[in-house]
């Protein structure tokens, strides 16, 4: 018998609205986006940007205003849920983010800043107690204890975003949104960084999403990717599918314009010319339909939903 | 074509420098792209401004080296002289091409205001040659964008559109500093292919700048790695990643995400990048390196030739039994 999903996200539409030329507009950033994900998962979102992937992370805390669908954690609809119950659902589910720089606070001492959610929430019994899991947490990254006095400048790029995963771990989460963890450093602290997460993962029992628009980093540490496109997802596997036998035309394309490390596997000529659409002017009907080599005139019409191609795999084209 | 010879930059007072560019040599020849390997987060692009002759005073200097464009002399002279004296010839674009272009000014003004400056070519021929140099980029409609603001276009054309600028300086070398790091992937390949596309037909020579391995192995003929402000190796795209000699390269090598071989722990480097200047004795990569001994610690690494074109800078260089 298959244990339910921890987190279960059905339709989930997030629309920003902005003020363009004195008319207000809508995007849909996200566009009915339904997954799950196991207990010790690691989920993989990957797309280009401006895909929706980020969007995603942050609708599923309430972070971004979610308008439509549903997210269930553990059987408890986080969109419904009151403000008391949102805080504590939040301890549940933690992110980090992209840029270490940001999103740390510079007069904070790093100590104040991994105790900040315990301190909010009570979690210490006392200073002696907030003193040990800090200790804890920084250790836990690979940090020596003694970081807990600096403050942000001290530290570079990697150590900060060690920070930023103990400030994610210190209240036990069962789930991490990771959102573009190592794209702002540099190979080999992203190798270090990646490894740790690894780890945590492994030891915490966590489950994870890991948002990238990177595929070599995605699919180096997920076992399951979905990737995205305007919105939507188009394609939903295993990652060693996804990697190795892509289904979706977009899938495609993004494995095939991938540089490989290696000067024999040069990038096949005629790779589609073209970007994404503007978000402001979506198509009709598919909206990778242009840039598709696949593509018939239904595509131009009706936008293909996902459906399952095989066991575990699930793509939204006409065409495959 | 262009040829760097024992370039150091320094910062600070000249009684007390640091060198946070020392002894960089390298030379790129017609139609050739030279990839430069380096960290993220460096002041890297110190190699490139002193290329051009662009160093402001005040900031870092150059402490000794030369810079020659086909045997002309760039550090010494002013860039108008090189333009007057049909030099003009080193063009550059950047990672972040939004904040290299002028918002309130139409792309096809910007290009000729380019043209202006570097060609020969009267007024009422100006838009003629801004509208080629579109369609030598591949920018769609050339004609409809001429008259397009930079905020009107992708990422993708953005950067196109810098390509086209530099192009519009009729140059012999071009110095592309990141120009794919904000791009997608896809969008990636295409500025890759063009880049590629224009040193064979226009025999241009580009010294491509990234920290993108993949990019490198995709796109250039020659390489030259970069640690702590040093060239640490330099050889041809095929003997680097067939053949690391420098540790460090190796390192990079092995820390690379493969995808498709989930779980897989990554080799890593330890500790964190040195920075420039850092580390005055020794090699500046030995506390990091796997193979350091005392003499690394001790001694600057001499130069080790391993092939015709295949040089490293350390004392144990990989590959080779001592």
């Amino acid at each position: 018998m298959t244990e339910p999903p921890l987190l279960d996200v059905q339709g989930l539409s997030t629309d920003y609205t902005l003020r363009r030329g004195g008319k207000t507009v809508r995007i849909h950033a996200v566009k009915d986006v339904s997954f799950t994900l196991a207990r010790r998962e690691v989920l993989g979102i990957v797309g280009e940007s401006g895909c929706g992937k980020t969007s995603v992370g942050r609708s599923i805390v309430r972070l971004a205003k979610p308008h439509r669908g549903k997210v269930l954690f553990a059987g408890n609809d986080i969109f419904t849920a009151g403000s008391d119950e949102l805080r504590r659902l939040r301890l549940k589910i933690r992110m980090v983010f992209q840029d270490p720089f940001a999103s740390l606070n510079p007069r904070r001492s790093i100590g104040d800043s991994i105790a900040e959610t315990g301190d909010i929430h009570g979690l210490f019994d006392n200073k002696a107690d907030r003193q040990r899991q800090i200790q804890e947490a920084l250790t836990n990254v690979g940090l020596d204890a003694s970081f807990a006095a600096h403050f942000p400048h001290e530290l570079s790029g990697g150590q900060r975003q060690r920070v930023g995963i103990a400030r994610a771990i210190l209240p036990a989460p069962d789930v991490v949104i990771a959102d573009e963890p190592v794209s702002a450093l540099d190979v080999s602290v992203q190798a270090q960084v990646l490894n740790l997460l690894a780890d945590l993962q492994e030891t915490m029992g966590l489950s994870m999403i890991f948002i990238s628009h990177d595929l070599g980093v995605v699919g180096q540490i997920s076992d399951r990717v979905a990737v995205m496109y305007m919105g939507r997802i188009v394609e939903t596997a295993a990652t060693a599918d996804i990697t190795d036998r892509p289904i979706h035309p977009y899938t495609r394309t993004l494995m095939a314009a991938r540089p490989k490390p290696d000067p024999k596997i040069r990038i096949a000529a005629g790779i589609e010319i073209g970007e994404p659409p503007s978000q402001f002017d979506r198509p009709a009907g598919c909206p990778y339909a242009k840039r598709c080599a696949l593509a018939t005139s239904q595509c131009g019409t009706s936008d293909p939903s996902l459906r399952t191609v095989a066991p575990g795999r699930l793509v939204a084209c006409h065409n495959v | 074509m262009l040829r760097v010879r024992d370039l150091s930059i320094s910062v600070g007072r000249p009684t007390e420098s640091v060198d946070i560019v020392s002894s960089v040599s390298f030379e790129i020849e017609r139609g050739e792209i030279l990839g430069c390997v380096r960290n993220i987060g460096y002041k890297k692009s110190m190699t490139s401004l002193a290329v051009m002759g662009l160093l402001d005073k005040g900031g870092p200097w150059v402490r000794t080296g030369r810079v020659e464009l086909s045997g002309f002399d760039v550090i010494k002279s002013q860039p108008y002289q090189r333009v007057e004296a049909g030099h003009g010839g080193i063009a550059m674009i950047f990672q972040e091409p939004m904040s290299s272009l002028n918002p309130v000014m139409r792309v096809g003004d910007q290009i000729e205001e380019a043209i202006a400056v570097h060609q020969q070519a009267s007024g009422a021929r100006r838009p003629l040659e801004a509208r080629q140099l579109l369609e030598m980029v591949r920018i769609p409609d050339a004609a409809m964008q001429l008259g397009a603001y930079p905020h009107q276009l992708s990422g993708g054309m953005r950067q196109r559109v810098m390509i086209a600028i530099a192009l519009a300086c009729q140059p012999q070398v071009l110095i592309a500093d990141e120009p794919t790091t904000a791009l997608d992937v896809t969008v990636q390949a295409q500025i890759l292919s063009l880049l590629r596309e224009l040193c064979d037909t226009l025999g241009l020579s580009i010294l491509f700048i990234t920290h993108d391995l993949g990019v490198v192995a995709q796109l250039v003929d020659r390489v030259a790695v970069m640690y702590a402000g040093r060239v640490v190796e330099t050889a041809t795209v095929e003997q680097v990643f067939a053949h690391p000699a420098h540790p460090y390269t190796e390192a990079l090598m092995s820390c690379l995400p493969d995808s498709g071989r989930s779980k897989r722990r990554l080799t890593t480097i330890p500790g964190q990048a040195a920075k420039p200047g850092q580390i005055r004795r020794g090699c500046a990569f030995a506390p990091r390196c796997r193979y350091a001994v005392e003499t690394c610690v001790d001694q600057a690494p001499p130069g080790a030739t391993l092939s015709a074109h295949h040089l490293a800078l350390c004392h144990f260089p990989r590959g080779v039994t001592p």
